[in-house]
Order: C-alpha cells, then structure tokens, then sequence
C-alpha cells in the first residue's frame, strides 16, 4: 500500500506525520519503505536518524553532439520543444539546462551524431533507522528540475512491503504530482487557517485529477477557524486526524525528534489512520 | 528600481505573513506573488483581480483516434509514460516533447497548446498587484513565475515605482530559480528548527549560486532559543547578515483570520514592531 | 554588413528596446546602403523557453553580424558568439542614435552577458 502525504502549503507537518506514520507501522511490525521525496529540502531523516548504507547519483540525459559527424540538417533544433538544442552556423549548440531528456534529437538525427550523455541531477540515499527503510533524494542546488529525481527515488518502492510512505515536496505542481503517482491513498496535510484553506482546495483539485482516494489530517487543529471542517464537510471529505497546537510538539520538532518517541500518548491519532486505511483499501 | 524577493527553502515559515506586513509599511511599491503553486497573498491583500490574462505554455500531444493504426510506436518512444496501452494520452504526465508526434507513421498525434493558468494584474490599497494561478499538476511554474515578475517590472517602470516586493515560493528548484534570478536584493524567512536551519543552508547555497548575497529573517524565535542562537552561528558563518528578529505571536493567525496583516491587527504587538524595525531597516539598505 | 537593433517600434525614431530575448521586433540595417527592415520577435514574447536562443536565431538568419542592445543573458551570449555576431550594448538612445553611435566605434562592445538569464 503506497500512502502518500501531501499538501497545498508548505510547513503543514507532511513530514512530521510521514516520519511518525512509518514509524509507527514499524513498530505495529509491518514491512515499512520511507520515501522523502521532497528532493529540494528533504528533512525525513532529521528525525529518523538513519545509518546511510548507500548514495547513488542521480543522472538525467543530455545530448551530446559529435560534430563530425554532423551534416547540419537542422533537424536536432526542429524536434525540440525546449530549444535544448541549436543550429547555429558551424555548430550546434545543447543548453543542459532546458532539457527535458526526450531523446528526440537523438533519434531524429540522420547520421547518428547525437547520442546521450548525462548531467547530474542529485543523490539518491537509501538506509535504515530501527528496522525502517529510508530512501531519499537530494537534488543538487541549481537543478531546477526536481521530477527525473523523485521518479528515481520512486523506484525504491518495494513492492513486498506492506506500507510504502511517501513524503511529498509542497505545492501542487509537477513535483508533487510525480510523487503522489502510484499511490494507493493519499492525506493531506492542512492547518485551519485561510492560507491553509486556500491552498487545500488547490490540492484537492490536484488529488481529484488523479482519482486518488484520499482524506484530510488537520495540524495545530486548535487554532485559527472552522473553515476547513465546514469545507470537507461540504465536500464529503473524511478528516482522519487531528493534532492540536502544542508547544510540546513544536519545541520536539524544533529539536529534530520524532513525536512518538517525545510524546508517545499521541499514538492513538496514528492508530486511526491505519485503521481508517484498513477500512477504505482492500488489502 | 530594486526588487526584493523574499524566500526561505522550507515551507511555512511566515513569508507570506511577513511580506503582507511589508506591504503595509513600504509606501510606494509593486506587489508580485511568485509562489504560483499556492499563492495566498492576495487572502491579505484583497486585490481588485482588474485583468485577468491567459497562461499558455508549453503542449500536449493529442491522438486522433480515427487516423491512429495502434501500430505503437509512440508508446515505444515516450519517455515519461504518458501513453496507455489503449493509446490514451495522460495529460498531466505528458511533457509535451513532441516526440510521439514527429515519428507517427500516420501522423495522428497533434501538439496542440496548452492552457497552464491565469496572471491577475489588479489594484489594492496598498499598490498594484500581480498573482497568478497555476493549473493544477502543470510544469512550467518557472516560466509563469517569469510572467509575473515581467508584469511587474512593467508596472513599475510606466508608473516610477522604485520597489518591486516578491512573495517567493518554498524550496530551491524551478520556481524559486525563476524568482530570484537577475534580482538584486533577497530576503529569506526562517525559523528555529532543525528543519529549517537544514533547508537554510542549502537555500543560501542558492543565492550564491546566482551571486546575491541574501539578508535573513529569524521569524518565531520563541519556538527554540538554543536553535535560534545556532541560527545566528550559521549565518556568520556563512557570511551573511541576519536584519530581523521576529516573535512568534498566535495574533498573526487571528490577523491573517481577519485578512489583515499583524501591523494592522495589533501594531503594538512584538512581532508588529519587530518587522517594522525590519522594513525600516531594509529600507536603508536598499536605499529606498 | 548588416547590423540588427532591438526595437521598441518599426521605424529609426523608436527607442532601442533593453530586452534582447523578449524585445517585440528588431531593425535590420543594412550600412551598405543605409536601409532598413522590421523583423517581428513576437513569436518569443510566448516562446516556451530559450527567448534569448530563438531571438539570437532569428537575426542570425537575418544574416546580422552585429547587434545592438540593452541586456543579454548567458545563452543568448552563447548562440550569438556561435553565430559570429558581435554584441554591443546601449542605454537610453533611439534606434537612430544607435546606429551613428555605432558608424562612430563608440558604443561598448560586450565581452560576455551582462545579466542572468531569466530562467526560462
């Protein structure tokens, strides 16, 4: 079951729930795959602690032009959509940064004189914390593009493991989208606040594109209004958690430690996820 | 005409809030919401949405079912698996290459454009405004961050507006790429956790990338003292100056609940004088 | 030799627009015998990426060998230099002023891009 966690806004406690909620599975002894794939500022493994037993590098394909064997036909130029690739007089000019590694003008070239080569994009580290495997990806600064490393990080996902989590970057954009892929359930993170509203409507247009099931949780559920609740009942959205504002957990996050192990009465809100899990999915 | 552009690389440390308190203070300026994924700016602001400008980018491949053969060949040569066995093309997974089409034997696939969103050009009471609004699961964020920085630029350049003042969006990657990029000032907002003080490094990292020496913000500093004082250690080591101190203050949600910034709801509170002795002191160095 | 110019409008008198990649049009003159075309950029005020590339495409086929202009970024920089175009940069002139400052050798020839790139 690949569960993943997302939200509109940022700093709603995706990773705060993802870390727990595999955690916690973990100790209920089912076979757990953690994946961060928030590959711009992945944060899973602050609280997890992993011992890293590998890091591979990510790569994306570029073109790469062997200009003696170019007939400038032009048609390198003509298939792409990204202007990667320019004819320009004598040469033939590749611009990594806008390509999206369609293999196009590799294909299209006559004389064989374009093949791939690849750039580097990031790292992809896998390890384990207690038993929890943990995979994430860190995308190197300067990348725009973050979805070729959260597709590789993706592929992490075992499929013999009862739970694959997934911690999803904010926004509702191509990198989310690429991270909720495959998932069998998705929950979403908001706050009751007009911006965390806002931007949970954003995510629910995103989720309903990708006819996900899905449910919300509600963070620092005691502060701001009543909105949220009075738009997922309007929606017929289950809410399968709440966690109310306390210093006590803030201070914890603040300090990079997991919320079961600092204040381990909060467990029973975990246990209604997986129980709310077992009731909507087959297993 | 200087922009400032305020940023943090993690999510929800309080840009927006404290930008919507700038707005307030600063007196001549262009506003310009670049977190194109989830704006919320404009819940503050209450901007008059006056123009509403279509976001058109990049294409989508389109099969036309009577002409198609299902011979197979796009399937065979789309990259990002956007084409079901039964030829079906997936929207959002789609990258608009252009691939599938090039190579149709029976030219069946056309690249046709693609609607990605809306720019909003509008006025407020605290100055013009441009937002925009991403269709949901489009790439091309960058490129709609592009349009509203241009649109304000341009509105501040037919009316001499020396400030352009950017809400920025969360993370290192395109859409942040596309704000700061060519920008002269950058702020980023940050808060003491481990989190944050993870992802403040790797932002910084950014800025330098582009060659812009950033200020920083140390918003809720209540949260932790001990982290907000390795913060501070960070930043001297890193060799950049920390212009604000901001407490946490449970009036800022009451204030954003009221669509109003925390200098409007509670100009006595902290947090309030804190981010105008901030704005002033920005003021000086952007010599504005 | 033909030297191109971006444009804020279709004749001498316009100003000299500072945007390479984004500019709405270019004038083409021809030294040879003092004329002029207008060619259209509007196709890049849309352009998914790469404005600075396709600008620099489109007064490479024009056969310039020369541009003058406000801004140019690093991959505009890049097909320009590839196209054997020399790049010269100017402020605050009319398309005009432009051209005699350039018959005269006293505009500033660039020796690299002068701003980052939009990024898309």
């Amino acid at each position: 079951m690949q569960i993943s966690i997302a939200s509109g806004k940022g700093g709603t406690g995706k990773t705060t729930i993802a870390t727990n909620l595999a955690y916690f599975l973990k100790k209920q002894n089912k076979t757990v795959t953690l994946l961060d794939c928030d590959v711009e500022e992945p944060n899973c493994h602050l609280f997890l602690h992993p011992t890293w037993t590998s890091t591979e590098k990510s790569t994306s394909k570029i073109p790469l032009v062997n200009m003696s064997k170019c007939i400038k036909c032009g048609r390198c130029g003509d298939i792409c959509h990204f202007g990667a690739i320019a004819n320009i007089k004598d040469t033939v000019l590749v611009f990594p940064e806008l390509c999206h590694g369609c293999g196009g003008c590799s294909i299209v070239c006559p004389t064989g004189a374009i093949t791939e080569s690849e750039k580097e994009i990031g790292d992809v580290q896998t390890g384990t914390a207690d038993g929890l495997e943990i995979v994430q990806g860190l995308l190197k600064v300067g990348e725009p593009m973050s979805p070729p490393l959260i597709r590789s990080v993706k592929k992490y996902a075992n499929t013999d493991d009862e739970f694959v989590i997934v911690d999803c970057p904010p926004g509702t954009s191509c990198p989310v989208i690429e991270s909720l892929k495959n998932s069998d359930f998705i929950l979403l993170i908001t706050e009751p606040t007009p911006f965390g509203l806002n931007d949970l409507k954003l995510a629910v247009d995103v989720v309903n594109e990708l006819k996900i099931p899905f449910a919300v949780g509600i963070n620092r559920s005691t502060i701001g209004d009543s909105t949220v609740w009075d738009y997922c009942k309007e929606q017929n959205i289950p809410i399968i958690l709440e966690i109310p504002h306390d210093r006590h957990i803030a201070r914890a996050y603040s300090e990079g430690i997991l919320l079961l192990k600092a204040l381990p009465q909060y467990e029973e809100k975990f246990t209604g996820i997986l129980e709310h899990l077992q009731e909507v999915l087959p297993s | 005409m200087k922009e400032l552009i305020i940023i943090s690389g993690k999510g929800g440390t309080g840009k927006t809030s404290i930008v919507a308190s700038l707005a307030n203070i600063f007196d001549n300026k262009v506003l310009a919401d670049c977190d194109v994924d989830a704006a919320d700016l404009h819940l503050i602001l209450n901007p008059d949405f006056k123009v509403k400008k279509e976001f058109w980018s990049g294409k989508s491949a389109y099969i036309n079912k009577d002409t198609c053969i299902q011979c197979g060949k796009c399937v065979e040569l789309c990259r990002f698996d956007a084409i079901s066995a039964n030829f079906a093309i997936d929207k959002i997974a789609c990258e608009g290459c252009g691939v599938c089409a090039y190579f149709c034997p029976q030219d069946a696939i056309d690249m046709r454009e693609n609607l990605a969103g809306h720019v909003f050009l509008s006025n407020t009471v605290h100055g013009s405004m441009v937002h925009a609004k991403l269709g949901a699961g489009e790439d091309n964020s960058g490129k709609l961050v592009t349009e509203v920085r241009k649109h304000a630029k341009q509105k501040a350049e037919e009316n001499n507006i020396p400030l352009i003042l950017v809400d920025g969006p969360p993370g290192i990657g395109c859409p942040v790429i596309a704000s700061i990029t060519g920008a002269d000032n950058i702020l980023i907002v940050t808060e003491p956790t481990l989190s944050s003080l993870h992802d403040l490094e790797r932002v910084v990292n950014l800025a330098n990338y582009f060659h812009i020496k950033p200020f920083v913000c140390i918003n809720k500093i209540d949260i932790n003292p001990s982290k907000v004082s390795e913060i501070v250690e960070k930043c001297a080591e890193l060799e950049i100056e920390i212009i604000g101190k901001i407490p946490y203050d449970e009036d800022i949600t009451k204030a954003q609940v009221k669509k109003q910034s925390i200098v409007e709801f509670n100009q006595e509170s902290q947090a309030a004088k804190e981010i105008i002795s901030m704005a002033n002191e920005l003021k000086r160095r952007l010599n504005i | 030799m033909k030297i191109a110019i971006s444009a804020t409008g279709n004749d001498l008198c316009s100003t000299l627009d500072a945007r390479f990649g984004r500019t709405s049009q270019f004038i083409i003159y021809d030294l040879d015998n003092d004329s002029y075309i207008s060619v259209d950029n509007e196709q890049n005020l849309t352009s998914a990426q790469g404005a600075g590339i396709q600008s620099a495409q489109t007064i490479i086929k024009a056969e310039a060998e020369a541009v003058i202009t406000g801004n140019v970024g690093p991959n505009a920089f890049r097909t320009l230099t590839a196209g054997n175009v020399d790049i010269y940069l100017g402020t605050g002139l009319t398309v005009q002023e432009a051209i005699d400052k350039f018959k005269n050798g006293t505009l500033q020839k660039a020796s690299g891009n002068n701003v980052e790139g939009h990024w898309m």
